[in-house]
């Protein structure tokens, strides 16, 4: 059932995703797996899209359907990319699997204009409560894993997300909050930061 | 014989150039008539627009895919990938791959009779480049009525033939595959080819290259010895030999064939010499050694500024003769030019020679690669 719930979640943040990438513009997207974002981003909004993930043989779905893709690890940067190489970069469900969170936030915002990045909020308040009043690691119908199998190792809040762009001189342009079942335009940070099970945002250093 | 088999497939023969009018090399010398050897699989379309070249590696030849004999089991040294339903699909693609030349297995190459001595070339066989080998090739896919290649593809000096192509005539080609290759040899494999040398020139049967039947049997067998090393991984020499004895299990205390490791290499060097010419191999490996994108081009950033294939590198995790550094070399100066390119390294023990041994995953790349060349614009 958990499953389940996460498969329509991540259905829901693509569309989410779909309406924040402009027609015809180039995309990265990193964590790709097998390039069925891309797919539907180059089907609905015409993009031109490239795949980067560590997993080759998820690489290989990508090729099939056109798209350059490119095997590498995130938390080695991505130096092969050129500055400015793609108006947006897409980090949607992978920026709490990484190592390294600055170095790919930051390679994100050289390599493009935009970037949009999601993440799953852990100061979600069934988490908090999970903390607080069961003294055991949060899981929630988003967050499923138990603390010796999570692939999620950096634990964020959104409000951490905001004081990491605020430091960085990082411009939040636009951001989308699932709380309870629906995808908000915006909302109060601390509202966002106790109900949204999931946060999406662009970011830009323009 | 599986049915996914090209089946019996017979080479034909292709000659351009005379003594009057001959190839000029890059060495300025020339070289005429040329004759290239080749073998085709699948079916031209109308446009002939669904071609594919095959570039062969060092000990490679034309012979890619299917039977020279239905008694002989020995399939081309590709069979793996080429045929109906396999990655290259035949039903679909209309294979081509041609001997380099400079090789000895048809080929003009220094086993060749010169014509104007009536005698072996040997060693006044002008040395070939990679440019060379492409320009023979340019020349055979003109003859075959081919304006532009849907791909080409190739492993290791292979590679080295497909990107010659994509910066020398990028307008003929649509896609390229560059596997377990690199922008130029290493000095570390420039040393191994320079040993394989070495060998075969010091071998007394050698004779100056001018060696009657036989040759230098010993100086060659050492030199595919060697070779064979560099093609393997040390993880790969370790499970498949250890420190086993080839027979018995006490030690001889002499010097002869004991560990199974040398035993191994013993016989792929002598079954080398039963297929391979000294001379050839003297040639071909002097030619990977002089090729040098940058050397020809520049800087590989501006050198692949003319490059307008899709392109596919392929590395192999634990290819140390061609690592994967360098293929993500070639990969950063496309992408920095803002070039379709795509990069995959295959998880593999089986070092340089995954690239024919270690299909499977090749497969699915490949074929998945070939569907998503973007089809031709009408004009």
């Amino acid at each position: 059932m958990n499953e389940r719930y996460v498969d329509r979640l991540s259905r829901t943040d693509r569309d989410v995703i779909l309406t924040l990438v402009p027609e015809g513009v180039t995309v990265l997207d990193l964590g790709c797996g097998d390039c069925s974002l891309l797919a539907e981003l180059a089907v609905k909004r015409k993009i031109r899209g490239t795949g980067v993930d560590i997993r080759g043989d998820q690489l290989v779905d990508g090729l099939a359907h056109g798209f350059n893709v490119y095997q590498g690890n995130l938390d080695e940067g991505l130096a092969d990319f050129p500055d400015k190489a793609y108006d947006y970069v897409i980090l949607n469900q992978t920026l709490q699997v990484v190592k390294n969170p600055l170095l790919v936030l930051t390679e994100m915002l050289r390599i493009g204009r935009f970037g949009i990045v999601g993440f799953p909020n852990f100061a979600q308040w069934r988490l908090r409560s999970g903390l607080f009043f069961g003294g055991r690691a949060p899981k929630s119908p988003a967050l499923p894993f138990e603390w010796y199998n999570t692939p999620n190792i950096r634990v964020l809040s959104i409000r951490d997300f905001f004081d990491y762009c605020h430091r960085q001189s990082i411009q939040v342009a636009q951001e989308r909050y699932l709380m309870a079942g629906r995808w908000l335009r915006r909302a109060p940070l601390a509202a966002t930061n106790l109900l949204a099970h999931i946060g999406l945002f662009v970011i830009t250093r323009n | 014989m599986d049915r996914n088999s090209v089946g019996i497939v017979t080479p034909q023969k292709f000659t351009f150039g005379s003594l009057e009018d001959p190839m000029v090399l890059e060495s300025g010398r020339t070289l005429g008539p040329v004759e290239i050897v080749y073998e085709t699989y699948g079916q031209p379309n109308a446009d002939r627009s669904n071609a594919i070249l095959i570039c062969h590696a060092l000990s490679g030849n034309h012979h890619a895919a299917g039977y020279h004999d239905p008694h002989d089991p020995q399939t081309g040294w590709w069979d793996t990938m080429i045929g109906p339903g396999k990655a290259f699909d035949t039903n679909r693609y209309w294979m081509i791959c041609a001997n380099i030349i400079g090789g000895c297995k048809g080929s003009t190459g220094p086993v060749s009779i010169d014509p104007a001595t009536g005698k072996p070339y040997g060693l006044t066989f002008p040395i070939v480049t990679i440019g060379d080998m492409v320009e023979a090739q340019k020349r055979l896919i003109d003859h075959l009525g081919i304006t532009r290649l849907y791909s080409i593809a190739g492993g290791s000096m292979g590679g080295f033939q497909v990107l010659e192509w994509a910066l020398r005539y990028p307008q003929m080609v649509r896609s390229a595959m560059c596997i377990a290759s690199a922008a130029r040899l290493s000095a570390q494999a420039i040393a191994f080819n320079s040993v394989g040398r070495s060998a075969i020139t010091r071998d007394p049967e050698w004779r100056e290259g001018a060696y009657d039947g036989k040759g230098p049997e010993h100086g060659l067998a050492t030199a595919r010895m060697v070779g064979h090393i560099t093609y393997l991984s040390e993880m790969l020499l370790d499970t498949k030999f250890g420190r086993r004895l080839q027979s018995a299990n006490r030690l001889s205390y002499n010097f002869t064939t004991e560990f199974a490791i040398e035993g191994y290499l013993d016989h792929k060097g002598s079954a080398f010499t039963q297929r391979f010419d000294a001379n050839s191999y003297l040639y071909i490996t002097k030619a990977m050694d002089y090729f040098d994108i940058s050397r020809s081009y520049g800087p590989l950033k501006e050198a692949f500024v003319s490059v307008t294939a899709r392109c596919l590198f392929v590395s192999y995790s634990s290819d140390w003769l061609f690592p994967t550094s360098q293929t993500k070399e070639m990969v950063r100066a496309l992408l920095s030019n803002g070039k379709p390119v795509s990069f995959i390294e295959i998880d593999s023990p089986y070092g340089h020679d995954a690239f024919l041994v270690e299909v499977e995953k090749l497969s699915r790349i490949v074929s998945g690669f070939l569907s998503g060349v973007p089809q031709e614009v009408a004009a």
